[in-house]
């Protein structure tokens, strides 16, 4: 497949990282965080570590969004999928992801709440026409990527009047995250970030200047593939031995340093910051998510249904937390592989295939020594 | 979530949308958030929208530069 094949190339990627060994100072550590769980999974999926020299290490961080929803978000969508009358569109990644006592959306569909699966939010427009008789409400979330999907629907919805549909939105960003991570008291050290892909065709690569200005942070915004990746690793250790902290762009093919103005513009006309959002594993943050601004107030799910976001507790054993943090790996995790797997998950990262739990269970666990104690008393 | 794949623009159709082809795939999707889309062009897909156009020099050059390393 064309800009997918050429980047999967094995012997490249060996030549790569025979120049990352080159090149790494042996006296000294590096540790990279990729951002993205897209990179995690290319890196659990390629196996990239394993091509890696010993000193140089990947940390997982919290880019996915279904991993850093938190379970009080998830308990509102419930709660506002079983009013009657409402029919709640969402991508398929949400509906197994675990709510509390035990709920998700999958469950409340099975109990009786009109929850449809959707590709697009131009899918979930087309219910909201077909069926006027039902309020549809798009659970919206993601970073930058996934806004400008959402704010397209809404200016069509608003060009053909539907007066059914709304969006409950759950959008995020990229940098107030990393910002989070990098003030984080006793946080992760770190000597640079591999950036988002396609975050990135959004934002462009002005916004993570603060990490190299005020945090000495090296970033590398890299696409998907594993090539991009370890070419991006190599650009990491390059910046690092040289002492030289800047944003560099190895997924130029996609990525300017504007990103996608349009996108932004619509963004920007539809959205506005919310003053605190609560994530998983990094708590509440300031100016770190989106709402729909005051004249769009018409969509807004939230306003409009009146709904509540109570407290609700993660499952005290599950460490999705710390993991989306990069304090602790998933087979750290007393949950992890026991009583949480991909079929049966109890936290967030097990849940979608970019959380880094996801990714080693799939590609990574055989990679690990087996533990031979089981924990007692530890229950889903 | 924010995963996204490259598609090649085979038809341009009314209202903003395209018709793509990913590797013989065909889909229809929204082209609303990229300007001057051309038949032939590849878009980095994502839940059914365009995000952004994959410029053939630079994506020449990336490989050109990771051969270089492979040297």
């Amino acid at each position: 497949m064309k800009y997918v094949d050429e980047y999967r190339d094995g012997a490249l990627a060996r030549a790569v990282a025979s120049a990352i060994r080159a090149e790494a100072d042996p006296a000294r550590t590096y540790r990279f965080m990729e951002f993205c769980g897209g990179h995690t999974h290319a890196i659990a999926r390629y196996g990239l570590e394993d091509l890696l020299p010993a000193n140089v290490r990947m940390i997982h961080g919290p880019g996915c969004p279904v991993c850093v929803l938190p379970v009080s978000r998830v308990d509102a969508a419930i709660r506002l999928a079983s009013q009657p009358g409402v029919t709640l569109a969402t991508y398929g990644d949400l509906m197994r992801v675990p709510g509390s006592k035990g709920m998700s959306l999958q469950k409340a569909k099975a109990v009786g709440a009109d929850i449809r699966m959707v590709y697009s939010t131009l899918d979930a427009l087309r219910i909201a026409e077909q069926e006027p008789g039902r309020e549809v409400v798009f659970f919206a979330i993601g970073f930058e990527t996934t806004t400008p999907p959402t704010a397209v629907a809404l200016r069509m919805a608003e060009t053909k009047r539907l007066g059914n549909f709304s969006v409950f939105c759950n959008h995020v960003m990229t940098p107030a995250a990393m910002r989070a991570i990098l003030t984080t008291p006793d946080g992760v050290p770190l000597d640079g970030f591999v950036g988002p892909a396609h975050v990135s065709t959004v934002i462009g690569t002005a916004p993570y200047a603060f990490c190299a200005a005020e945090f000495g942070r090296p970033v590398v915004i890299a696409g998907f593939e594993p090539l991009d990746v370890m070419q991006a690793v190599l650009m990491l250790v390059r910046q690092v031995n040289a002492g030289r902290c800047a944003v560099e762009n190895q997924y130029a093919r996609a990525v300017t340093p504007e990103g996608n103005r349009k996108a932004q513009a619509l963004v920007a006309e539809l959205f506005e910051l919310r003053d605190a959002f609560e994530w998983r594993g990094l708590g509440v943050l300031p100016n770190s998510a989106l709402k729909l601004r005051p004249s769009f107030a018409r969509f807004d799910a939230e306003a409009r249904f009146g709904v509540e976001t109570l407290t609700a507790a993660d499952n005290p054993a599950c460490d999705c937390g710390a993991i989306l943090r990069g304090m602790k790996r998933p087979p750290d995790c007393r949950l992890f592989g026991r009583t949480c797997t991909p079929e049966n998950p109890i936290g967030a990262c097990m849940v979608s295939s970019e959380g880094a739990c996801a990714a080693h269970w799939t590609y990574g666990r055989f990679r690990e020594p087996v533990r031979a104690v089981p924990i007692e008393g530890v229950l889903p | 979530m924010c995963l996204a794949v490259p598609a090649e623009v085979t038809e341009l159709l009314a209202d903003d949308m395209a018709r793509v082809s990913l590797d013989g795939v065909t889909k229809t999707i929204s082209v609303a958030l990229l300007d001057e889309v051309a038949v032939g062009d590849y878009v980095i897909l994502h839940v059914g929208h365009a995000l952004a156009r994959i410029d053939a020099e630079e994506a020449r050059r990336t490989l050109a530069l990771l051969a270089e390393v492979g040297r």
